[in-house]
């Protein structure tokens, strides 16, 4: 099949699908509703289920109760309602039920705006519920890696029995661009009869399986802590994605961007390329576990003078990044979020003036 | 080699549309595409545009500064993106409602009466189309061929609209000859 | 020898955590029997509040989920939409249905969900000891409503279950007790027939029932059934508010 043109919130409706998720609940919001809208059409085609809740709330509650008994369910969101859905992904890491969460952004604080932003990074990255939990985060830069990092996210979420986000930008949703939906990353859920609240009769069994996460007794709480730290530590070890940019050169400066702002920086990068001023750039597909490692190695290059983390936000990631360079090289933080993308001119000047 | 083009106009003009089109044409002849719309609340009257890239190479910002070429379907259109265009670019600028210069003298800019040209083909809008046909057969982004095709596709389902769509896009090619 | 008392197969062996006099006990059993009469237990799931009841699930022997607080009935609607073929049943008292989940209960009952909610109104928060909730009664005390519930400030006690039948979707909608041997039987016979309406496909179905919390009142057992007699029994009728159709 070749390549069809999708708008970033269909593609990303179809890629559930054909990944073989076929729960989908929802509240409206943009700038994603076209997800929904395309899944009210498109569900009853393939049978599945399609439920517009009453509030994200009781959405990410639905999600909860249909992931407990074991199967692929997901839903979409924007900030203010991933904000509404952060109790329950509280509740269903601490349950550990996989489940997968998209967040197209836009900005915040508040109602913020409808446009494009990054400004979610900490809430997706560092909690937004209660409790020491993580979920695995992925950040595609475009249609096409949002469909893959869909369709990857739901035996991700299996494995790790977490919930995994897709954490996009108003841009990301809106968008159009050319997609096809690999055959290969269609997989079949995970065995979930050990924990599943699937009934009895569906497995054959005579003991009961129970879904929570309350946990009176301290010594079991922080048990319970301990083997959920240590799937957020096999994570770290296994799970790390991110793309490297003109990274063979002696590049002065190191950009660290991720999304839609990282393709603004790469044409940036060409670009200075262009003028004869390198600069490396690496890109992070998943945001937790983050690109530790490759920052930290890319800030030893003797020809580096300055890491730039660059964001549609008010200096999220940046945070990140100057725990992963550890003061051997100075930081610098640059981004916007009231819905204006940075430009790569913009970008380049920003480069100039900093190296 | 990459090219852009911005669509602007009133909300309800067909802009996000004009743009998908073209955006399929490309694809169908194997370029990269990005087609980038305004989304907001405004569903009629407010000011819509869409930015469509096509490409040889993946392309990489979806932001684009300065676009190669503008299609300015009203008024507020010219003023706001007119002095954003690259050099060598086109600048096409319904007359019908915006019968102004935007006062570039590096780009190729033509002026074609698109609202009224469709009124004769039978609906105002088709508007969208004629502007379409007008653009592409003067900038050449895609084959004028291909983009009939994908005319055709659009409106297949519409077959009342079809006939007047396929006239609409004949005369924006012909407008701008 | 005629009938013999044993514990209902879907009834675990736990001693319960519940202060004596507490009738969560007693709703229990009748929730067990029930499943045990239709043969269900295998293909029950329940859903846990927030409140006295969360540790229900250590009483049962089939699955169980545990909600946040008031979400139950979401959380219900999440299985049963994509696992329709299972019996679920939310257990949830009047801090969590009425107040916190308000909205849940509300949007379940009206999309016609087809699963049943057991509704225990006790007329006070348990768990966090005793504070008001929406059932409580004018003038009565609870420790956020020292000098008595002040219904110019809180409003009206909420009657949940003619709330829920004044819905346009049909429903089987009920209020029963279990302070006295004959409401019991009535209580298990609602219970039944909620979990057949649900079986079958029908509607939605909640059993409100009404119950005391002689800790919270700061009563004995028998003085909580007196004052339950008449003080909530008078405001809180007993009968099906609605039956589909």
């Amino acid at each position: 099949m070749g390549k069809i043109l999708m708008k970033g919130n269909e593609a990303i409706g179809e890629a559930a699908i054909r990944a073989g998720c076929l729960n989908y609940f929802a509240y409206p919001i943009t700038p994603q509703s076209e997800v929904a809208e395309y899944l009210a059409r498109r569900m009853p085609e393939v049978n599945g289920v399609f439920l517009q809740g009453e509030s994200e709330v009781a959405v990410g509650y639905m999600i909860f109760g249909a992931s407990a008994c074991g199967e692929r369910v997901f839903t979409t969101s924007s900030s203010p309602g991933v904000s509404l859905m952060s109790e329950a992904i509280s509740y269903i890491a601490g349950a550990q039920c996989p489940a997968v969460f998209v967040n197209i952004i836009r900005g915040g604080p508040g109602l913020g705006g409808i446009l494009p932003s990054q400004a979610d990074y900490f809430q997706a990255t560092k909690g937004g519920g209660h409790g020491d939990y993580r979920l695995l985060v992925m950040a595609p830069a475009s249609v096409q890696e949002a469909v893959e990092m869909v369709m990857k996210a739901f035996p991700l979420a299996e494995k790790y029995r977490n919930p995994v986000m897709i954490l996009g930008d108003g841009l990301i949703g809106q968008m159009m661009e050319p997609v096809e939906f690999p055959e290969d990353l269609r997989t079949e859920p995970s065995n979930k009869d050990e924990w599943a609240t699937n009934g009895m009769s569906t497995r054959g069994d005579d003991k009961q399986n129970l879904v929570k996460s309350l946990y009176l007794d301290p010594t079991a709480l922080n048990d319970h802590n301990l083997l959920l730290k240590s799937k957020y530590d096999q994570m770290k070890k296994e799970e790390v994605l991110y793309e490297p940019v003109n990274m063979d050169t002696d590049y002065k400066a190191l950009i660290v961007s991720y999304g839609t702002m990282s393709r603004v920086c790469k044409s940036a990068v060409a670009m200075l390329k262009e003028e004869g001023i390198e600069v490396g750039m690496i890109r992070p597909q998943t945001l937790f576990p983050f690109p530790e490692k490759a920052i930290a190695d890319a800030a030893e290059k003797s020809s580096c003078k300055i890491i730039l983390s660059i964001e549609m936000s008010m200096g999220q990631m940046v945070e990140d990044v100057e725990r992963c360079v550890k003061g051997k090289l100075p930081v610098s933080w640059y981004g916007k979020c009231g819905g204006d993308v940075p430009s790569p001119e913009e970008i380049m000047d920003v480069v100039k003036e900093r190296i | 080699m990459q090219n852009e083009v911005m669509f602007a106009g009133f909300g309800g003009q067909g802009i996000l549309m004009c743009g998908k089109i073209l955006a399929h044409a490309a694809l169908e002849e194997g370029s990269e595409v990005v087609w980038i719309p305004s989304y907001g609340p405004e569903m009629r009257g407010g000011t819509a545009y869409c930015l469509v890239i096509t490409s040889d190479k993946p392309i990489a910002s979806p932001i684009i500064k300065n676009p190669a070429n503008l299609v300015a379907m009203n008024l507020p259109s010219i003023d706001k993106f007119a002095p954003e265009v690259r050099p060598d670019g086109v600048i096409l600028i319904n007359k019908s409602l915006a019968n102004v210069s935007s006062g570039r003298t590096d780009v190729d800019e033509i002026l074609v009466p698109v609202t009224e040209i469709a009124i004769e083909v039978g609906s105002v809008k088709a508007a969208n189309i004629v502007a379409l046909g007008a653009f592409v057969a003067r900038s050449k982004i895609v084959d004028f061929d291909v983009l009939k095709e994908m005319v055709k596709k659009e409106f297949s389902t519409k077959k009342k609209f079809l006939d007047l769509n396929m006239n609409a896009l004949e005369r924006g090619r012909q407008a701008a000859l | 020898m005629g009938k013999t008392f044993k514990r209902p197969e879907a009834l675990s062996e736990n001693h319960t955590h519940y202060c004596p006099g507490c009738t969560h006990g007693v709703i229990h059993r009748l929730i067990a029997e029930v499943i045990d009469e239709l043969g269900i237990r295998k293909n029950t799931v329940g859903i846990a509040p927030v409140g006295c009841a969360v540790l229900a699930y250590n009483y049962f022997t089939f699955d169980f989920q545990e909600a946040a607080h008031g979400r139950a009935p979401a959380m219900a609607t999440g299985i049963k939409r994509v696992r329709p073929d299972l019996n679920v049943f939310t257990y949830q008292g009047d801090g969590d249905l009425a107040s916190i989940g308000m909205g849940e209960i509300i949007h379940a009952a009206n999309r016609g969900e087809k699963f049943t909610s057991i509704f225990v109104n006790n007329a006070v928060y348990g768990m966090t000891g005793g504070q008001m909730a929406p059932t409580t009664m004018p003038d009565q005390k609870t420790t956020t409503s020292p000098y008595g519930r002040d219904i110019g400030q809180t409003g009206m006690p909420i009657k949940v279950a003619n709330l829920l039948a004044a819905l346009q979707t049909d429903a089987y909608i009920t209020r029963q007790t279990v302070i006295r041997p004959k409401d019991i039987n009535k209580t298990k016979k609602a219970i039944k027939q909620a979990f057949t309406y649900q079986l079958e496909g029908r509607c939605f179905s909640m059993v409100e029932v009404v119950s005391t919390c002689p800790t919270n009142w700061g009563m004995t057992p028998v003085e909580a059934i007196k004052w339950t007699e008449d003080n909530l029994l008078p405001y809180y009728e007993l009968g099906d508010y609605k039956t589909p159709q």
